[in-house]
């Protein structure tokens, strides 16, 4: 991107990737990533999703067939060093035998920028980055946090057409990880670069993206806004994977969903659902009266604000729900469960 | 702080150790600047042995010296890439190659000058010159820097930085000479270091592969141990000291200078 040019977009047609040792990462995949948003590619490791960003990258070719196309002109046979694509590793990749300010001035200097503008630009960055004060520091002096910083700042500082990220927070800790995400969302926002980011965290993809791609067995799963895949994921192994979804087997009769433990209203019901399914925050605890479902609890986790607990009612995994967190539960109490209709989903 | 006898004893014998090898050191230099040996050091002092093997033996010293520096630099030239190229592919090949390297240093180094002599010895010009044993000594001293070089480059993420360097639009050539090299650098001088003292002291191969005006340092030590006067050998003892130790220091010096001035620039 450079200030003044539309974002690019980027469209990848039929890209496989079979290795040399003939374990196939990627499926043929089409992909559309449009002018300006975050595209987060999630899923569990070996799904395919850091082979597909590094063929985006020019890292990686994709089989015979397979195409990248850059604002609809074919980059496929450059190699990264051609492509311009900024991108930011979760080993940071920084260079030990340079300064920080080196490090993110390298870009510029590979480009000829004459030493003031170099200047100029790296100042920009390492404001931009609130890391001022470590501009002569070695890479071997800094933490884990600041080192993510320099890396993205080293990958904006030459204005790359796109911003690419490999888990670029998962070698950080919990609490880090948190402030560099909502930093990296309000980033990209502010850039509006278009920007593709790999991880495994459900919840950094549903922070950060624009929209999701989840991925399996090197093969698409969904793809969606978060509130899509979140609220309609396309398949098991999608609701399984973004947040926590309760299932229980039954059979739909006058509008109810009838199950071994009690029977759910369920007015929209497909009739020939065999399975429904809804998040724990659509389960409430309720009197024996009003109760739809009815079981026992097997584990209680207090966790200060609130209480996750983990209900038999029959099936082979339990329900998971929320409870405020003054009531005190114990295990092998009986419980009443009520469903909120709206939060019903059935594949 | 009580130490206990375990300590002065250990201390005794790391002293005991050190003078064992450090007395032969200060014989043989005495020897180099005693009028007479045979009579021992009332005899007087003297530097006429040390005028008489510069006189004698200038030319081996400098050939010695010619030969390490031109050693040092083909090992550089073939054997950083070489540690480059095993160091980005990890295979079965590479693996190999490497046990193969270093060949030159399990077999006998006579093994290895015969060989050279039968295959190359009627190359009348390059039997005769100094590159003849130049080449003995960089098969010798090469896998040394391979290796040395190899373990550095094996320490760090060599494909994540080359991979992040491309990023920022790198070229191959870009890539090896900012970071691949800088970034190997202790590796290198760790090298250079052991090429430029084996190939200063190597005596087996040159042994075999010098000819009467191709002598190197070592092979002239052995000369005139053989064949002269004890004090003149022991002078040669002395002038090569003279001669390696500022090398080595200047070497140290070299490799160290840069990253000295990294540490003050973090005060």
């Amino acid at each position: 991107m450079t200030d003044s040019m539309k974002p690019l977009a980027i469209t990848l047609t039929g890209c496989a990737k079979t290795f040399a040792d003939g374990t196939k990462a990627l499926e043929p995949l089409d992909l559309v990533i449009k002018s300006g948003e975050t595209l987060v590619l999630l899923g569990p490791s070996g799904c395919g999703k850091t082979t597909t960003l590094r063929i985006i990258a020019g890292l990686e070719q994709p089989d015979a067939g397979g195409t990248v196309l850059f604002d609809g002109e074919d980059v496929t046979p450059l190699s990264i060093e051609k492509r311009n694509v900024g991108m930011v590793f979760q080993s940071y990749a920084l260079f030990p035998n340079m300064s920080v300010a080196e490090n993110i001035g390298y870009g510029l200097r590979l480009r000829k920028t004459p030493s003031a503008a170099l200047r100029a630009r790296v100042n920009e960055m390492l404001g931009m980055m609130r890391i001022e004060k470590l501009a002569d520091r070695r890479i071997d002096q800094l933490s884990g946090g600041q080192r993510q910083r320099v890396a993205l700042a080293r990958a904006l500082a030459v204005r790359p057409r796109a911003l690419l990220l490999d888990e670029p927070l998962t070698a950080l800790d919990a609490k880090l990880r948190d402030a560099l995400r909502i930093e990296i969302d309000e980033l990209l926002r502010r850039l509006g670069i278009t920007a593709v980011y790999v991880t495994h965290d459900q919840a950094e993809a549903m922070a950060l993206g624009d929209r999701i791609v989840v991925m399996e067995h090197g093969k698409v799963a969904q793809i969606g806004t978060p509130r899509d895949i979140y609220q309609r994921p396309a398949t098991l192994f999608v609701a399984d994977f973004i947040g926590t979804m309760n299932r229980v087997a039954g059979h739909v009769a006058g509008g109810a969903f009838v199950t071994s433990a009690g029977s759910i209203p369920w007015p929209e019901a497909p009739a020939r659902a065999t399975e429904a399914m809804f998040r724990p925050q659509d389960v409430s605890i309720a009197d024996d009266g009003a109760a739809h479902l009815k079981g026992t609890i097997t584990a209680a986790f207090f966790l200060g604000d609130r209480t996750r607990l983990a209900v038999d009612v029959g099936g082979d995994k339990p329900l998971i729900l929320e409870a405020a967190a003054r009531r005190d539960f114990s295990h092998g109490d009986p419980i009443g469960l009520r469903i909120d209709p709206h939060g019903l989903l059935s594949l | 702080m009580k130490r206990g006898a375990a300590f002065y004893a250990q201390l005794a014998f790391t002293l005991l150790v050190c003078a064992f090898l450090i007395a032969p050191v200060i014989l043989s230099i005495l020897a180099g600047v005693t009028v007479n040996y045979q009579s021992g050091i009332q005899s007087g002092f003297t530097l006429r042995w040390v005028f008489a093997v510069w006189d004698g033996y200038r030319d081996t010293i400098f050939l010695s010296i010619g030969i390490s520096l031109a050693c040092l630099a083909g090992t550089l030239i073939l054997g950083v890439p070489a540690a480059y190229a095993l160091a980005k592919r990890q295979n079965a090949f590479s693996r190999a190659l490497e046990e193969l390297l270093v060949m030159p240093v399990a077999v006998p180094g006579l093994a290895t000058a015969l060989a050279l002599i039968v295959t190359y010895g009627g190359a009348g010009g390059f039997r005769t010159s100094w590159s003849f044993i130049l080449v003995g000594h960089i098969l010798f001293t090469l896998p040394f820097m391979v290796r040395s070089v190899l373990a550095v480059l094996s320490a760090i993420d060599l494909k994540t930085l080359e991979e992040g360097a491309a990023s920022l639009g790198a070229s191959f050539w870009q890539r090896f000479f900012h970071i691949v090299l800088p970034n190997c650098r202790g590796g290198i001088l760790a090298g250079s270091l052991m090429v430029v003292t084996l190939s200063m002291g190597e005596f087996n191969m040159t042994w075999l592969l010098h000819t009467p005006l191709t002598k190197t340092l070592p092979v002239g030590l052995a000369d005139a141990y053989a064949s002269l006067r004890l004090e003149i050998g022991s002078a040669y003892t002395l002038v090569f000291f003279l001669m390696i130790v500022p090398l080595l220091v200047a070497l140290q010096w070299l490799g160290q200078a840069r990253q000295a001035k990294f540490v003050a620039e973090d005060e």
